[in-house]
């Protein structure tokens, strides 16, 4: 296991064998790792193959630039932050498929502009929120729901927090394509959610 | 916030969806100071709307809970392949 250091990263031993080329760090670093940067991609990705080409990349890429590596965060988050990277790269130029149209999980209005259906207050927004494993579970089946170029979207900004630029960027459309995609994601997430979470239900 | 606060004289009052297409820019603070009113007295106004916003916001912060990297269902066993794909192309010039 990489142990959690206090003091600075780059200092790290663990750190200066892998910069030495030292092959037990980087098998075991490798070992630790791939699980955990296999699910983040498999998550973007949707697809096993694409997910593991990117977790390669992603340590081929971490190699070659360890003497760069700053030692301001963690190894593992920074192996993290690469194999996004990767990943990204693999969503660019990869072919776009088809997909379902987000429409149907958007907020419906009247003529006059009321809510067509009047929204709920949920059980519990606050720092109770998600306390059970089926709960969590059933959050990542509804992301896992939404269409590919929505979903991706949210990923990138909610979760990983990327900024609209970057995103914009790494899938090359505009800004506003961005924050457009990543408005509709959310609402069509608050309503795949509402009908667990509002009130009056278990 | 007070409902006279949030009322700004002489504004068009908005529509709940004008309220829900905004809310976006709303949530940044991107939205101008007038907009910005208009939002603030369509909330006052509005339980439907509150509603959405506090749901909304529940559901952004829910996503990033049920995909924190501590709860991410990860697999115990590590995949050989990739490992060996890994450390032989670490090897390559």
């Amino acid at each position: 296991m990489l142990e959690v250091s206090p003091r600075p990263v780059g200092d790290d031993p663990f750190v200066q064998r892998l910069r030495a080329g030292d092959g037990e760090a980087f098998e075991a670093l490798v070992r630790r790792e791939t699980p955990r940067l296999l699910a983040v991609a498999r998550r973007l990705l949707r697809n096993d193959e694409d997910a593991r080409d990117a977790v390669q990349d992603g340590f081929v890429s971490a190699f070659r630039s360890l003497d760069d590596f700053g030692g301001r965060c963690q190894v593992a988050t920074w192996l993290h932050r690469i194999t996004v990277n990767a990943a990204l790269m693999k969503l660019r130029t990869r072919r776009r498929k088809p997909e379902d149209s987000i429409e149907d999980l958007l907020p419906s209005f009247l003529e006059d502009g009321h809510h067509a259906r009047h929204p709920h207050q949920w059980r519990d927004t606050g720092e109770a929120l998600l306390s059970s494993r089926e709960d969590r579970e059933f959050v990542r089946a509804a992301i896992d729901r939404l269409p590919d170029s929505y979903r991706t979207v949210l990923l990138l900004r909610d979760i990983e927090e990327l900024d609209t630029a970057e995103v914009a960027q790494a899938l090359g459309v505009s800004d506003n394509v961005v924050k457009v995609r990543l408005h509709r994601a959310r609402q069509a997430l608050r309503t795949l959610l509402a009908p667990r979470f509002q009130k009056g239900t278990a | 916030m007070s409902v006279e606060e949030a009322v700004a004289p002489g504004s068009v009052a908005l529509s709940c969806r004008e309220f829900v297409e905004l809310l976006y820019e709303y949530l940044l603070g991107g939205l101008g100071a007038e907009r910005t009113a208009e939002m603030n007295a369509h909330l006052a106004a509005c339980p439907s709307c509150v509603a959405y916003l506090k749901t909304y916001e529940a559901s952004i912060r829910m996503g990033r809970i049920a995909l924190a990297p501590s709860d991410d269902p990860v697999p115990d066993e590590v995949p050989e392949a990739l490992v060996r794909a890994v450390l032989a192309a670490r090897r390559k010039p």
